[in-house]
């Protein structure tokens, strides 16, 4: 039966009647008042603690900061008017620096070659110690460390800032905000600002950037990083991480049992309650439910509730628990580094040990060393002499007058040294050719051209070659080039088509 | 249709337009809003755009607006930037002779690609973006020349063009000698058969012997009495393995009976004399030279 929705008839009070309603719209309607389809964010105030991790990440923190911000100032010599900057990425003049390495834009798959060997890099230490580079490493965990440094700073902690944040606006709470806001951004300026050196000769850049002479990109690209770290660190925090960040997702395939990762021990926590002095510990766990794990964690999570998603693995809820343990006069290590493997093994009393070499490590490992090697080699490998070539499409060949055929090609001779080279070409495949470039006397056999250093010559090259030595319309050839530098040879085709006799 | 009037609608409320048509009724649903701005601000723009820009067409004239726009003043802008844009090369350009930009790797480059830009624009079009020509267009890329392949042949035949009607373009005309009833068409076929065998292809030797005579009378005085041509009246060479308009007899035959002749601009008149020169180091250098 068709069913006609009738709109002859205003809608009467029966159609109001609760009736099956949208996920979306009970999602919307559970949410509340000001809410939609996703959960607000709770506010996290992660409190100071002091430890072994803790310090450990301070001094991560202050050396990948220290790298970030002296890398472009470090000098490296160069020949010539090449730049002087240890590391620069040139787009301008289409060229990377990395101190002794200068790559070209065609050699870009060495930065390839890095990020799949940077990726593998992060499987095996995520396999092993799962995710070391989210808790001490990941520019998202080192500026959110430090913004939060600076909010404690202003705002007090933990306790303080939210004792602040429910008071109502007062001098005192303008100015703190004020600040905190202010040094933040001043931060994320610096952050933006450092960016740029990486693209410019940093001293050169850092007059013009004050004066209005700087590139448009560098402001461009300077504010896009200022607003970025001022968003992601201050305000996002943990949020880039659960929401916005694939690699949380894409761990649970890497981790197993096996892999190193803060974990409660269950086994000796359990059951958990709070202690009071004097009370004996036989029947109850180490845990006294103190939640110091708790509130120190930056992702707002409650690490005995096991591995989660959100977990960077940073460590903070160790030190927060082994400080309390030493006051219970518990041995440390309620939380841990450590295996769900040895947890369970320890709970059906076996021996926990830890199993580094796995299948997936090897693998892992194996993967790492081969691309590593390949990459090496291909470096090493590397010639400052590179040759294109390409042969006129339009028109393929060119008869003459007396019946020869002509074919035209473009040599691209690529000079990669800081010095000229004298290049001679060669060509075979064909014999009794003359081989001329435009403005140059023909040659029986070699041409000679010098390519300045840093530089691509494209040399035009015409091979004329009697009609009686082609034995076929197309013929296999092959253009070589020698220099003191390096040499290369490039196989391509002679083509005479109709115009062949044969 | 009929009309009674505007009336309220029963169930939605809305007054309609009034109009019937069998007993349908529009709703005269007012305009929506963001529609109206838009074409409110497209009043306000325009009004400001007749005050602006040139707009109005009076009896002499037209009026000019307030900001001066004039497309004629900016082509000649866009051309004064051209000459600012190609720099210090178009400089050179100017001053350096043929061979001294040819012989100056750098200069040259540059002449290449301005050459290569206006070749694609102004000549593909018949030459071919190769310029390997077709039928009836020469191909500039192999060694036959019909009027000279030196730079400053070529340069010339830039400049003034072919058949052009220009004072000093290159002009030859072969005669229609099949057309113009001045050969018979024994003649003719004979005669084809003679430039057959002077390009070295075999050909029937009674016919070739028959019109001897008639080639060095007819033919010879512009290609020459071993039909070698002569780029001086841009007389082809007969001997060689390159035709205009193709070499099989039919098309030999057709050539001596219309004397086909294309023509070339003479591009003096639209490029400015650095252009050519920068045209004729690209042409020069591609066929080879």
């Amino acid at each position: 039966m068709t069913v006609v929705i009738d709109r002859t008839t205003p809608p009467s009070a029966a159609s109001n009647s609760p009736g099956p309603v949208s996920a979306a719209a009970l999602a919307r309607r559970k949410a509340g008042r000001g809410g939609g389809l996703y959960q607000p964010r709770v506010p996290i105030y992660p409190k100071l603690v002091h430890g072994k991790w803790r310090t450990i990440k301070w001094l991560m923190l202050i050396a990948t900061l220290g790298v970030y911000y002296v890398v472009p100032w470090i000098r490296w010599e160069r020949p010539g008017l090449l730049p002087d900057q240890a590391v620069l990425v040139d787009f301008t003049g289409r060229r990377f620096y990395f101190f002794f390495i200068q790559l070209w834009p065609q050699e870009v798959y060495f930065i390839t070659g890095l990020l799949v060997m940077g990726a593998l890099a992060l499987f095996l230490v995520t396999a092993l110690f799962s995710r070391l580079w989210c808790g001490y490493t990941c520019p998202q965990t080192v500026w959110t460390d430090l913004f939060i440094a600076v909010e404690r700073l202003f705002e007090g902690d933990r306790n303080a800032r939210m004792k602040l944040d429910k008071s109502p606006m007062s001098l005192n709470k303008l100015w703190r905000k004020g600040g905190k806001h202010a040094v933040w951004l001043g931060i994320a300026f610096g952050t933006g600002g450092a960016w740029i050196f990486y693209f410019h000769d940093a001293p050169t850049l850092i007059r013009t950037f004050w004066v209005g002479a700087a590139p448009l990109t560098a402001y461009i690209s300077c504010a896009l990083l200022t607003a970025t770290t001022y968003v992601f660190a201050g305000t996002m925090r943990e949020q880039v991480c659960t929401y916005m960040c694939p690699w949380p997702r894409i761990q649970g395939a890497m981790l197993d049992e096996h892999s190193l990762q803060v974990t409660y021990l269950k086994d000796r926590g359990e059951p958990r309650a709070p202690h009071k002095k004097g009370q004996s510990w036989e029947g109850r766990g180490d845990c006294v439910d103190c939640n110091q794990c708790v509130v120190v964690c930056p992702m707002g999570i409650d690490i005995r509730d096991g591995s989660q998603l959100e977990c960077i693995n940073c460590g903070l809820c160790v030190d927060a628990c082994d400080e309390i343990m030493v006051k219970m006069g518990r041995p440390k290590g309620l939380i841990a580094y450590d295996t769900d493997y040895a947890v369970v093994a320890r709970v059906a009393k076996n021996k926990p040990t830890y199993h580094p070499v796995r299948s997936r490590t090897i693998y892992y490992g194996v993967a790492l060393g081969l691309v590593s090697a390949v990459m090496l080699w291909g470096f090493m490998q590397r010639s400052p002499v590179d040759l294109h070539v390409l042969r006129d499409r339009n028109p393929t060949f060119v008869r003459l007058h007396d019946g020869a055929i002509r074919n035209a090609y473009t040599l691209k001779i690529t000079n990669r040294g800081f010095e000229p080279a004298t290049f001679t070409i060669g060509f075979r495949g064909v014999s009794g050719v003359t081989l001329k470039t435009p403005g140059e006397t023909a040659s029986k056999g070699l041409l000679t051209v010098t390519v300045k250093p840093d530089e691509v010559r494209a040399v035009r090259v015409f091979v004329n070659a009697p009609a009686a030595a082609l034995p076929a319309a197309n013929l296999p050839v092959a253009f070589t080039i020698q220099s003191a530098i390096g040499s290369s040879e490039v196989h391509t085709t002679f083509l005479s088509g109709d115009a062949n006799a044969r | 249709m009929t009309g009674d009037g505007p009336h309220k609608d029963e169930i939605s409320g809305i007054d309609t337009t009034g109009h019937e048509w069998d007993g349908i009724r529009e709703l005269d649903n007012p305009l929506p809003r963001w529609w109206l701005w838009v074409f409110y601000a497209c009043i306000a723009f325009s009004i400001g755009y007749w005050v602006l820009m040139p707009a109005w067409p009076g009896l002499n004239g037209y009026t000019h607006g307030l900001l001066g726009k004039s497309d004629r003043r900016e082509v000649a802008q866009a051309l004064t930037d051209l000459q600012t844009l190609r720099g210090a090369g178009g400089a050179k350009l100017k001053t350096a002779s043929l061979a001294q930009i040819e012989s100056d790797p750098e200069l040259q480059a540059y002449a290449m690609q301005v050459g290569q830009s206006v070749f694609g624009d102004n000549c593909a079009t018949c030459h071919g973006a190769g310029g390997a020509g077709g039928k009836g267009y020469a191909n500039l890329r192999d060694d036959v020349w019909l009027w000279g392949g030196s730079l400053e042949d070529i340069q010339r035949t830039i400049t003034y063009g072919i058949r052009s009607g220009d004072d000093q373009a290159r002009l030859s005309q072969m005669p229609a000698f099949g057309r113009d009833a001045m050969l018979q068409p024994a003649q003719i076929s004979d005669l084809t058969e003679y430039v057959v065998a002077l390009s070295g292809r075999k050909a029937n030797a009674a016919a070739v012997g028959r019109v001897t005579t008639l080639f060095a009378e007819q033919c010879a005085s512009c290609h020459g009495p071993a039909g070698k041509g002569d780029q001086l009246v841009g007389a082809p060479d007969l001997t060689d393995a390159d035709t205009l308009y193709g070499s099989d007899r039919a098309a030999i035959s057709g050539q001596i009976h219309n004397g086909q002749g294309g023509v070339m601009p003479a591009w003096g008149r639209r490029f400015d004399p650095e252009t050519i020169k920068a045209l004729a180091v690209y042409i020069h250098a591609n066929s080879g030279q």
